[in-house]
């Protein structure tokens, strides 16, 4: 039972947050990148003023797979790195701390455009 | 602009809103509702498959990105994900495989403008920007952070 | 001759010897599939681009239209082409191909019309026997050039246009004194550049239907005709949307088409189920359904006098980036078989 909630949590949290960015594609014409790039930042915000820490522990990956999770995870890491090594961790910290998803992001995308040839839309 | 063309404007801009249909919020949202929630209750699963393997609470949604991140370049790669994004909208675009996404879909199109100019420049198309302005953020952040730490406690 | 202000009226009314249009998969699904010279199977055509696929279907389509006419290349005199590439190098690659004395237009997706309205005059002024007029789109080169990538997830708003994949070209020669029935190209109003400040890339035919507007009033004006004189005006690619302010702008500005009378090759191009939102766009749009369906009712006798309007939406992905209101314009044509 705990861990359907688990699951059920993840499912409506991540995809309340899609809607947000639905609502913000439909009402506003933002470009994806634009959205993508406001997620981003607004999770760094977010998270600077502590709101964003207790939605993860909440909602698990429903907060942490959204880009809001990323920009998570960048101002997390640039805080911790603060705590660890002073002044340079403010620069450090968020790279470190995604470093993996980046660098998969863009190997992947590279083997990707390796194998693959675009196709026409139908 | 003349006074009378700013009211030409706006006179015509009233008429192109009227007979423009509206695009559907409703549906929309339904839809890149359930698909965002699919993909994020897939990346709480993988989290959980990933627990033998013994992850700290840092590692744990690191190893969960990069299985995105690898299955959402995937997609791309074999032409699935354009067709999620087109049904599904902010659905896939918010989740961190639309990042992917928007990292490989570049890389594929421009690859026949060459290795570096054209894949290897283009990769950053999206990617890039995100990147700028999360990575300075974050900065800032630590920053702010640091400077509140040595003064004020 | 020069009749207005905007208009020329040929005198020795140049003929349309031939027409031919090509068209990509998806337009070969659609509801004037039977009315297109070739349909492609695939719209890579064993090319290494997208826009050397373009290049090679715009060749083939002006080689049929010069082989339909009955002339060799070498006869043709003179070749009026364009396309949306920048630089438009599908057509600089086409007529490198081709060896025939060549003049790049760039109208967007007018440049068919704008080609039809400057050839008519140099064969009518004596100056040409021949002129080949055609232009070309194709859908992934637009695409990764004014938009996004092929493969990346997005949705389009209602507005937005589908760039069709296709090629038209129509021969026109110098009429001789041949006092046969045929189709020939009467006069020709070129537009003005109208901006309304609309600055949705998304929404073409909201930036083009005042040019559509103000090219087609001043075609009956110059010409001191009403629309009756016409069968049917056809507009390039204003798409459902475009076609309704339209019809309301002419309402407004004095001059209004009975809607029966007005189509519109992008609204017309695709059936609403294969989902391309507010109808085809691009050169080839108005090109290959102007040398297909609409030539082809004038010469079967279905109507006698058309007027074809191309419109072109000038912006490019800088000032769309640089937030830039989009410009539109409009040559018009008009057809007639005598």
């Amino acid at each position: 039972m705990q861990e359907i909630l688990v699951f059920v949590k993840a499912f409506v949290v991540g995809g309340l947050l899609c809607v947000i960015g639905q609502l913000l594609l439909d009402y506003t014409k933002l470009s994806n990148a634009r959205i993508l790039v406001l997620f981003v930042v607004s999770g760094v915000v977010l998270t600077a003023v502590g709101l964003y820490k207790p939605l993860v522990d909440f909602a698990g990956a429903g907060a942490t797979v959204p880009l809001l999770g990323f920009g998570y995870s960048l101002a997390m890491g640039a805080i911790e790195a603060v705590n660890s090594y002073g002044i340079l961790g403010a620069l450090a910290g968020g790279v470190t701390r995604t470093a993996a998803g980046i660098a998969a992001a863009v190997f992947f995308g590279l083997l990707n455009a390796l194998i693959f040839k675009p196709r026409t839309k139908s | 602009m003349s006074d009378k063309e700013i009211r030409r404007a706006k006179q015509y801009g009233d008429l192109v809103e009227r007979l423009t249909p509206n695009s559907k919020p409703l549906r929309n949202c339904l839809r890149a509702f359930w698909v965002g929630g699919v993909i994020c209750t897939l990346g709480q699963w993988i989290t959980m498959l990933a627990e033998p393997l013994q992850l700290t609470e840092m590692t744990a949604p690191m190893f969960t990105s990069v299985v995105l991140i690898f299955l959402g370049a995937t997609l791309t790669g074999i032409g699935v994900y354009d067709r999620i994004g087109k049904y599904a909208g902010a659905g896939s675009v918010v989740p961190i495989t639309g990042f992917a996404n928007s990292v490989c879909a570049p890389a594929l199109e421009f690859r026949r403008e060459g290795w570096v100019l054209g894949l290897g420049a283009r990769l950053f198309q999206i990617a890039g920007p995100v990147l700028v302005y999360g990575i300075s953020s974050s900065i800032v952040v630590g920053l702010v952070y640091w400077a509140v730490k040595e003064w004020l406690l | 001759m020069r009749q207005g202000k905007q208009t020329f009226v040929y005198q020795h009314a140049p003929v349309v010897a031939s027409h031919a249009s090509i068209v990509g998969p998806k337009e070969g699904e659609g509801p004037l599939a039977s009315e297109f010279d070739e349909i492609l199977p695939d719209d890579l055509l064993g090319q290494k681009s997208w826009e050397l696929a373009e290049s090679e279907m715009l060749r083939r389509c002006i080689l049929r239209a010069a082989e339909d006419g009955g002339i060799t290349l070498e006869q043709a005199q003179a070749l009026f082409s364009g396309d949306l590439n920048n630089q438009i190098i599908a057509t600089g690659f086409a007529a490198r191909a081709l060896g025939i004395p060549f003049f790049g237009l760039y109208g967007a997706c007018s440049t068919f019309v704008e080609a039809l309205v400057l050839g008519s005059a140099l064969i009518s002024g004596g100056f040409l026997e021949n002129a080949l007029c055609s232009a070309s789109s194709h859908f992934c080169t637009a695409e990764r050039q004014f938009r996004l990538p092929l493969e990346m997830g997005t949705q389009r708003p209602p507005s937005a246009h589908w760039t069709a994949t296709a090629a038209g070209c129509a021969l026109l020669k110098s009429c001789g004194d041949s006092s046969e029935k045929l189709l020939r190209v009467t006069a020709g109003t070129f537009g003005k550049i109208e901006d309304y400040q609309i600055k949705d890339a998304n929404h073409m035919g909201a930036a083009m239907a005042p040019a559509v507007c103000s090219t087609i009033c001043a075609h009956f004006e110059d010409m001191r005709i009403d629309p009756d004189h016409y069968d049917l005006v056809a507009t390039g690619d204003l798409g459902w949307i475009g076609r309704e302010i339209l019809l309301e702008l002419l309402r407004q500005n004095g001059h209004p088409i009975p809607p029966e009378k007005l189509v519109d090759c992008g609204a017309s191009l695709y059936y609403q189920e294969q989902d391309t939102h507010a109808g085809g766009s691009g050169c080839g749009c108005v090109a290959s359904v102007g040398c297909s369906w609409i030539m082809k009712r004038l010469e079967r006798g279905e109507i006698h006098r058309a007027l074809l309007v191309g419109s072109g939406a000038m912006l490019s992905p800088t000032s769309t980036l640089q937030a830039q209101s989009i410009p539109g314009i409009a040559y018009a044509a008009a057809l007639e078989v005598f």
